[in-house]
């Protein structure tokens, strides 16, 4: 079974099955749809992209929106790791701010926009802010559970070897015990704010942007621009995601080698 | 160091369904000073409880605990523990986990270590020093959990089951081992558990315990010489008035219904 499943990931299975999709793409836009407009062939888009290469702003587009990306993500962990500490470890702050978790968070995070823009006006802090509104319940609702979830016997251990304290036992127990948790949060969050980075850049807070561009584009009819933007939002998230969870197990989480996963 | 004095203890749990469960009563009970005392007694006989409120994890309704003359309010720094379950740090290695204590009362990297480096040879487990509790067995991460208790050199150390979990063998390596222990760094030992055999092996005292509520039955004296030889009449006869004691208390709550062998 797991060597099935090794199998199919191998280089050769990914350039088949990519080579297949792209040719069906090539007819399906050649031969069937023949309009560039609705959909443009994936020659189009290669040429597109080198276009873009030589001319385009591709790569202030990548900066600006990690900037986006990471203020976002940034005020997430700042303020979901604490206040899920918070919330999980102390059950009277989680009466008091439970409720409020709860209205708040179902406001889904694109319907913060306007309010966005008047607090910050069009800058990259009110991209940042969408960002961070649509990232900061994964990672505070992660924090909480890994929190509420840790073993009695670590805590009674700690406490047996000398954590005395609250703090102490936050930190040294607590903490690393819920550090799975944590890195799922994370992962979940930078899926949610790369999802919310497009909304956010499409409402002009910057010049540049992956998803400012998308907009920009489209305005010009150009969709084989859009879809050039398109696949790389998607290849930069594969790549975000490779590297956070690679980074992870090899260092905060190599404790857990010869668990499931 | 290490003497421990038990007065007047009552324990009682309130169930979900509001009825009370009284887990321990009148629990009056001296331990010297380097005594190795082993409490045995039915399940639900509040031996763990009685244990966790010496090592002030749990506060007993009334009566009350000193320690060396110290009124046992919470935690301290004189009593040890090793836990029934695996209570491993598993996010640390073998060498942080036995220099944990050591840290939480400000010792520097340099010295822990060398400390702790003395109790993971003391328990054999030199070579796995930088393995995680993950990749070693359930005897060596008991064993590692011991090194890590005495780390810290408690006066007093309390064991809840701590072979439990262990097959028949490396059970009785490890009994021997704990004795050794104990010759050579002179303490207490409050020792759990549910093997007679066990009890009578380790033990100066054994305590045994009645059930509902958790009362002391009676205390035993182990005059044995060190070591001590299992297949000696002596050691069987008393193993075998421990084990009826503890049987006619299962027989009571009509717990036991086995016609087929005896004890």
């Amino acid at each position: 079974m797991k060597g099935n499943l090794s199998g199919s990931r191998s280089p050769g299975y990914i350039v088949f099955s990519i080579s297949v999709v792209l040719i069906i793409w090539q007819i399906l836009a050649d031969v069937i749809v023949q309009n560039r407009f609705i959909l443009p062939s994936f020659t189009d888009v290669v040429f597109a992209f080198f276009g873009l290469l030589s001319v385009g702003t591709l790569s202030m587009d990548f900066l600006v929106s990690m900037v986006h990306f990471f203020i976002g993500l940034g005020l997430s962990i700042l303020v979901g790791v604490p206040l899920g500490i918070l919330i999980g470890w102390f059950p009277r702050a989680n009466r008091f701010l439970d409720p409020i978790i709860e209205i708040i968070r179902p406001i889904p995070p694109l319907a913060w926009i306007p309010f966005a823009i008047v607090w910050f006006g069009l800058t990259d802090l009110a991209a940042g802010f969408v960002i961070f509104i649509g990232s900061v319940f994964p990672v505070l609702i992660n924090t909480y559970e890994g929190f509420r979830n840790i073993p009695r016997i670590f805590v009674e251990a700690g406490k047996m070897l000398g954590c005395t304290s609250n703090a102490a036992l936050i930190r040294h127990i607590a903490l690393p015990a819920a550090l799975p948790h944590l890195a799922a949060g994370f992962r979940v969050a930078s899926g949610v704010a790369w999802m919310c980075l497009v909304a956010a850049e499409m409402f002009g807070v910057s010049k540049f942007g992956l998803g400012q561009k998308i907009w920009w584009y489209y305005n010009l009819h150009q969709m084989d621009n859009v879809m050039v933007y398109m696949l790389i939002l998607g290849f930069v998230g594969l790549i975000i995601d490779y590297l956070f969870r690679y980074a992870m197990n090899r260092t905060l989480l190599k404790w857990r080698e010869g668990e499931v996963n | 160091m290490g003497r421990v004095e038990i007065t007047n203890l009552f324990r009682e749990f309130t169930r979900d369904d509001g009825g009370r469960v009284v887990a321990l009563s009148d629990v009056n009970l001296t331990i010297a000073d380097d005594e190795f005392v082993s409490f045995v007694g039915p399940s639900g006989c509040g031996k763990t409880t009685l244990l966790r409120i010496i090592a002030g994890l749990d506060t007993a309704n009334s009566g009350e605990v000193r320690v060396d003359g110290e009124l046992i309010t919470g935690p301290g720094q004189k009593v040890g523990m090793v836990f029934q379950e695996y209570s491993l740090f598993p996010w640390q290695n073998v060498l942080t986990n036995v220099a944990f204590g050591l840290r939480m009362r400000g010792i520097g990297k340099e010295e822990r270590y060398s400390i702790a480096k003395k109790f993971i040879a003391l328990v054999g487990l030199t070579q796995f020093e930088e393995s995680y509790p993950y990749e070693l067995s359930g005897g060596m991460r008991q064993r590692v959990a011991i090194a890590r208790a005495l780390a810290t050199d408690p006066d007093l150390l309390l064991m809840d089951e701590p072979f439990g979990a262990l097959d028949a063998q490396t059970r009785n390596h490890m009994q021997c081992e704990l004795l050794d222990i104990w010759g050579t760094k002179k303490k207490t030992i409050l020792f759990v558990t549910h093997s007679c055999d066990e009890a009578v092996f380790l033990s100066d005292r054994v305590v045994v315990l009645s059930p509902r509520p958790g009362r002391i039955r009676e205390i035993i004296n182990i005059s044995i010489p060190r070591p001590r030889d299992r297949t000696n009449k002596e050691f069987i006869d008393l193993r075998r008035s421990l084990l009826e004691m503890i049987d006619e208390d299962e027989r009571k709550e009509e717990r036991i219904k086995c016609k087929s062998g005896n004890l």
